[in-house]
C-alpha cells in the first residue's frame, strides 16, 4: 500500500487515503448523540458517523433523509478525539461542502440517505474532505474511486442487522478483483467495458490484486462474529450503524438515563471491536460474543421488496 | 544499508489497530521481514517493536485485555521500539489535549491532534538535522495526519527533524519516534535508521 501511495502525484488524494489507513482494523459506529459517541470512543471505535437517524429508524419512518444538523455534527466533534465523519445524500455537494466547512474528518456519499441526483454523484476531486461511498461490485467502487473516493465500503442492506448482502458485496468485489488479476492485457478493455469502469483503473487492479483506496465494508453487522466474518472475508474495517445503539427495529437504547441499556450498548461496541482486531482468533471472537447481553432484533433482507432496498440507490 | 547485526532481531509491529500493514511493506522493501503483534503471547517472541499509526483510544482499549499493556509497557521500558504518530503518543511521558494514560518510556509531552482536524492535514517537506549514514541533507518528505505536537522534549531527547520549531521526529537511546507517518513516504531513510539503531542494540 505504501509504495503505490507514494507513487500518487496527487497529494491531496494521498492525504485522504492516509487517514482511510490509520482506521484500518477498526470498527466505525454511527452515533445520534453526544452520550452515544462518548459510548462508541471508550470502547474502542476508531471513528465515529454522526447522524440525526441510523438506518433501521430512517427505514421504519420513511420520509426523506437528509444531512444531520449542523449543530449536531459540531457538538459531537467537541465530545470526542476520534475522527467524525458525517453523510452526505448521493450527487448532494452543497451538503457535502456544508460537511467539509465544518471540519468532518470523512464524507459518507450515502444510499442510506435519499439521493439527491439520480444520474451523478458528486466529484469527490474537488474537496480537501476524504470521502467513503458505498459499492456493490468492482465496476461500482471503481466508478466512485474515479470520482475521487478515498475509501470504498461495502453497500450491504443498512438498517438490518441482516449481514447476507454485506458477504454478496464484499464476495464479488474481491471475486470481480481476482478476475481482473487473470485476465490477459487485451482482455482488460472489455472488463473495463462490462464493469462500467474507467480502463487505467481496470489496469491497476489487475496489477495489484486489490482496490488502490481501503475497503472497508458495512451494512447489516450487528455482531462480534459478524464483524470477524466480514474481515476475514478481506474488509479492512467495519462500520457498524444499527447493531450497537438500537433495541428494537425503530428503538434506540436509551443509554442517556436508563444505566441496564447503556451496559447493553456498551458491551456491544468493546465486543465488536475485540472482535474485528482478533477476527482470526475463534477463542477471542467466542470470548467477546459471551460479553454481549443483547442484540439488535433485526430484519431479515430477504423480506425486504427490492424497490425498498437501500443499495440499488446510487450509479 | 542495513548493518548485519539487524538480522539478530525479531521485528514485530503491533497489529491491533491502525496502518501496521504499510511499516509491514515499508520493512519489506529494505529487506527485512515483520510479525505482526496482536496478543502478549506475540510479544513475547520478538525483539523489538514497532508502533504505528492510528487510533492512540482505539489502541489502549484493545491493551486492556489479557495484560497486554503490562507486558508492552514492559517491553518499551526495555526494548528498541520505532513509533509514529498514535504509536508516539502511546510511548510518551504525558498526554495532553486531552490527557491520556501512556507508557512514559520517550520523555516527552505531547499534544494530540495538535494542528486541527483533517483538513490541515499536511504533505510537508522537513530539514533533518542529523548528518551522515541515514538521514543525508535532502529533506524528508512528511506526512501528517491529524498529528500530534511534541511541545517539550526532555533532555536526553535527541531531535532529528523539526516543523515549526517543534520536534518531529526524535530519538531517545533505543527509541526512535515520529509525528508524521515515514511508511506513507517512498522515502524509506527513517525506516533504515531504525534498522541501524536496532544494529547497535543486544
Amino acid at each position: 500500500m505504501s509504495t503505490q501511495n507514494g507513487n500518487h502525484a496527487n497529494t491531496g488524494l494521498r492525504l485522504k487515503v492516509g487517514l482511510a489507513e490509520m482506521l484500518k482494523g477498526g470498527v466505525i459506529m454511527d452515533v445520534m448523540n453526544v452520550e452515544q459517541a462518548r459510548i462508541a470512543e471508550e470502547a474502542g471505535a476508531v471513528a465515529v458517523m454522526a447522524l440525526e437517524r441510523v438506518p433501521a429508524m430512517i427505514r421504519a419512518e420513511g420520509g426523506v433523509a437528509r444531512m444531520a444538523n449542523p449543530k449536531l455534527i459540531r457538538e459531537i466533534m467537541s465530545a470526542v478525539t476520534i475522527p467524525v465523519m458525517a453523510k452526505a445524500r448521493i450527487g448532494h455537494f452543497a451538503e457535502a461542502q456544508v460537511l467539509q466547512q465544518l471540519g468532518v474528518d470523512f464524507i459518507d456519499e450515502s444510499e442510506v440517505l435519499t439521493p439527491a441526483d439520480e444520474a451523478h454523484h458528486i466529484d469527490k476531486h474537488a474537496f480537501t474532505t476524504p470521502f467513503v461511498c458505498g459499492a456493490r461490485n468492482l465496476g461500482e467502487a471503481l466508478r466512485r474511486i474515479a470520482e475521487g473516493a478515498a475509501m470504498i465500503r461495502t453497500k450491504g442492506e443498512a438498517g438490518t442487522g441482516d449481514v447476507v448482502h454485506a458477504v454478496q458485496h464484499m464476495r464479488q468485489i474481491t471475486r470481480e478483483l481476482r478476475q481482473t488479476t487473470v485476465a490477459r492485457e487485451e482482455e482488460l478493455y472489455h472488463l473495463a467495458k462490462e464493469h462500467g469502469a474507467p480502463y487505467e483503473l481496470v489496469r491497476l487492479v489487475a496489477k495489484t490484486g486489490k482496490l488502490p483506496v481501503p475497503n472497508f465494508s458495512a451494512g447489516g453487522i450487528a455482531t462480534p462474529a459478524d464483524a470477524a466474518l466480514m474481515m476475514q472475508l478481506g474488509a479492512e474495517t467495519v462500520f457498524v450503524g444499527s447493531g450497537i445503539f438500537m433495541k428494537e427495529r425503530a428503538t434506540p437504547l436509551d443509554v442517556e438515563h436508563n444505566a441496564k441499556e447503556r451496559e447493553e450498548a456498551v458491551s456491544r461496541a468493546r465486543a465488536i471491536v475485540i472482535a474485528t482486531t482478533h477476527f482470526n482468533d475463534a477463542k477471542i471472537v467466542a470470548e467477546a460474543s459471551e460479553q454481549v447481553t443483547g442484540t439488535m432484533k433485526g430484519l431479515a433482507a430477504a423480506a425486504i421488496e427490492e424497490r425498498d432496498q437501500l443499495q440499488t440507490r446510487g450509479w | 544499508m542495513i548493518a548485519s547485526d539487524a538480522w539478530k532481531h525479531s521485528l514485530g509491529v503491533l497489529a491491533i489497530q491502525g496502518d501496521y500493514e504499510a511499516h509491514s511493506a515499508a520493512f519489506a522493501e529494505v529487506g527485512v521481514s515483520t510479525r505482526p503483534v496482536k496478543t502478549p503471547t506475540e510479544l513475547a517472541e520478538v525483539s523489538a517493536l514497532v508502533l504505528p499509526g492510528g487510533e492512540s483510544t482505539t489502541m489502549l482499549r484493545l491493551l486492556r485485555r489479557d495484560g497486554f499493556d503490562a507486558a508492552l509497557r514492559d517491553f518499551v521500558h526495555a526494548r528498541p521500539v520505532f513509533a509514529t504518530c498514535a504509536g508516539c503518543i502511546l510511548l510518551a511521558s504525558e498526554v495532553l489535549h486531552p490527557q491520556q494514560e501512556s507508557f512514559a518510556a520517550l520523555d516527552v509531552t505531547v499534544e494530540r491532534n495538535a494542528y486541527g482536524r483533517q483538513n490541515e492535514s499536511a504533505i510537508l517537506p522537513i530539514e533533518t538535522t542529523l548528518r551522515g549514514d541515514a538521514l543525508p541533507d535532502e529533506p524528508l518528505e512528511a506526512v501528517f495526519i491529524r498529528a500530534p505536537r511534541i511541545v517539550r522534549a526532555g533532555a536526553g531527547v535527541e531531535t532529528l527533524a523539526r516543523r515549526d520549531g517543534y520536534p518531529v521526529l526524535v530519538r531517545q537511546g533505543r527509541i526512535l519516534a515520529a509525528t508524521f507517518h515515514p511508511e506513507l513516504s517512498a522515502d524509506r531513510r527513517v525506516h533504515q535508521l531504525f534498522l541501524q539503531i536496532l544494529a547497535t542494540q543486544p
